[in-house]
């Protein structure tokens, strides 16, 4: 005889959701869902609540890319930082964790990807014309390329930097001490920090 | 010493084959079909690559079993060893994974911590059948040399398929883009060359410092497709950009270097010795190499089959040198008489239907 499952559908789906998160996997999910049943009047009413929140208010933010409650972005929308600076990244991802580290101080712009032939990711599927429009405006003396150091990373990298050639900024790249192949989401703080002071023109 | 402790699970007809007590010689036993060449193909994924088969991943599982394999070995250099290994695993069977002390590890770094090379049957038609294959042994021991040279290669590779790609499509390619990949391509493909050019030249000068000797004595020549400059490979590519649209592909590079091997002395090509000299040549390259690669990270060498088919004179000199050199050593056979000779104890095993027990 085939044993039934005791846990009803509902609470078999939240664990499959949960468990296509990054790092968590079917037996953490399992286990976060134990504890958030047991505590549904409290946890799961207020985890409930964060996340509609977030769903609700989630927009992309039409100057840089990012992935924000507002738009402008709470990082474009800061008059502190520096407005003659941009970082390029690939990603949101690499975006929050440049920020994170708190080192880097002007703002930023995601491409949403990196060329690959093979993936079918061509220049036009990138925000590069958008970045250029930016630099077009004025007012920017700096382009910090942070790529990732993979070979798509990089190939995108030299791309924005000949596009980039004939205006009049100037173009610095990550100091790649970086792990060849390296992802900038999984650096920690320390080599993201010595990769952005080190920091060399392109050329 | 290099290996000991070594394990493989589901590997081919081994499902669970413990080697223990390993030393500087190894033997392998048994008769056709036991399993001894698997073996050392389940060592040769201790290194960067596809192993001494270049067999697809999802030919290794053992037949009948879950569709996984693992392999496991010690490390011992210095003072702790270091356990390194390398498994498919059944629920993501299109990548095999790396450990080193109970880290997963890009494969290409398993060349940090010892170098692998083998002489196969295989390799008897290794002058004769394509470039591709020099190229790979020339690698091979080009990686020992050098560790770095095989992130060198897959970043290379990797740029020259999105530039065939980009060559191959229907649209005409961002001419940007192009040269954005070709700066990589040069900055990889310049490290390649440079790494093949080096190794070439120490391998020659080893070997021309052995005495003449029973192993006829090649004279080694890299035949670069390419030059060896970043800057110049630029231009190379930019320079083609028409004819490889042409053609669909890179023509090229050096992924199409070549290695040319005479005899010493007569001059005559590698190709059109006989298969004796050829396996002289082969051998000579192979403990020449030993003899340079040893002294930087545990060696590792895996002799399928070489020893059964030379006359007793040449095998005493093979086994005096490659006791010099300092690699651990793995050869198989079928007999132990033919290693009768060797200057010291091996440890052995007796390899039957994929069980290995100590001899
Ligand atoms: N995936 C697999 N699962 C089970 N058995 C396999 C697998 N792949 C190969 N084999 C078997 O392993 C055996 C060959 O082993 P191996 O090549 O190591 O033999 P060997 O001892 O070197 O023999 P020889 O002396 O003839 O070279 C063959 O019988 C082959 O069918
Ligand atoms: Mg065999
Ligand atoms: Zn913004």
């Amino acid at each position: 005889m085939a044993s039934q499952d005791p846990r009803g559908n509902e609470i078999e789906r939240l664990a499959s959701s949960l468990a296509r998160l990054p790092g968590l996997g079917p037996r953490s999910a399992r286990r976060a869902v134990l504890w958030l049943v047991k505590r549904r009047d409290t946890a799961l009413v207020d985890l409930l609540a964060s996340l509609t929140a977030v769903q609700e208010s989630l927009v992309e933010c039409q100057v840089c890319g990012n992935v924000d409650t507002s738009d402008p972005c709470h990082v474009c929308a800061d008059p502190r930082r520096d407005q003659r600076s941009i970082c390029v990244v690939e990603d949101v991802a690499d975006l929050w964790a440049l920020d994170r580290a708190k080192l880097y101080t002007g703002r930023y712009h995601v491409l949403g990807g990196r060329l690959s032939a093979l993936d079918g990711v061509g220049p036009e599927d990138l925000a590069i014309g958008s970045l250029l429009a930016r630099v077009e405006e004025g007012g920017i003396d700096e382009v910090v390329l942070a790529m990732n150091a993979t070979l798509e990373g990089q190939t995108t990298a030299h791309y924005i930097a000949e596009r980039l050639e004939e205006r009049p900024v100037r173009v610095t790249q990550l100091a790649h001490g970086l792990p060849v192949g390296g992802e900038l989401d999984y650096m920690d703080e320390g080599t993201l920090a010595q990769a952005l002071r080190a920091r060399r023109p392109v050329g | 010493m290099a290996l000991d402790r070594i394990r493989l699970a589901d590997f081919r007809n081994h499902a669970a084959t413990r080697l223990e007590g390993a030393g500087r010689f190894n033997l392998l036993i048994g008769p056709n079909g036991a399993g001894k060449t698997n073996v050392l193909e389940a060592l040769s994924l201790l290194a960067p690559g596809r192993g001494l088969r270049r067999a697809q991943l999802s030919d290794i599982p053992r037949e009948g079993a879950h569709g996984g394999f693992a392999v496991g070995a010690d490390l011992v250099s210095g003072v702790t060893p270091v356990r390194i290994g390398t498994a498919l695993r059944a629920d993501n069977p299109g990548r095999r994974i790396v450990q080193a002390s109970g880290a997963p590890l890009p494969a290409t770094r398993l060349a940090e911590w010892l170098s692998v090379t083998w002489l196969t049957p295989a390799m008897d038609r290794l002058f004769t059948d394509s470039a591709g294959g020099r190229r790979r042994f020339l690698d091979r021991m080009v990686l020992a040399l050098r560790p770095d040279h095989a992130a060198h290669s897959t970043r290379y590779d990797k740029a020259l398929r999105e530039r065939n790609r980009l060559m191959g499509g229907d649209a005409r390619p961002d001419a940007g883009w192009l040269d954005a990949l070709e700066k990589e391509m040069a900055e990889a493909g310049a490290l390649i060359a440079q790494g093949r050019a080096e190794t070439v030249a120490r391998l020659a000068e080893a070997i021309a410092a052995v005495p003449d000797g029973p192993f006829a004595q090649p004279e080694l020549r890299v035949e670069p497709a390419a030059p060896a400059d970043a800057g110049e490979l630029v231009e190379l590519w930019r320079a083609g950009r028409a004819a490889d649209r042409g053609a669909g592909r890179t023509l090229a590079g050096p992924h199409r270097d070549d290695l040319s091997v005479t005899m010493a002395g007569t001059g005559r090509a590698a190709a059109e010795c006989s298969t004796g000299e050829q396996k002289a040549m082969l051998i000579a390259i192979t403990l020449a190499h030993a003899e340079l690669a040893a002294g930087s990270r545990p060696l590792v060498l895996l002799l399928d089959e070489v020893a059964a088919h030379l006359d007793p004179v040449r095998r005493a000199v093979l086994y005096e040198r490659l006791a010099a050199t300092g690699a651990q050593i793995w050869m198989t056979g079928t007999e132990t008489e033919p290693f009768a000779s060797l200057p010291e104890r091996p440890a052995a095993w007796r390899v039957t239907s994929g069980e290995a027990v100590p001899l």
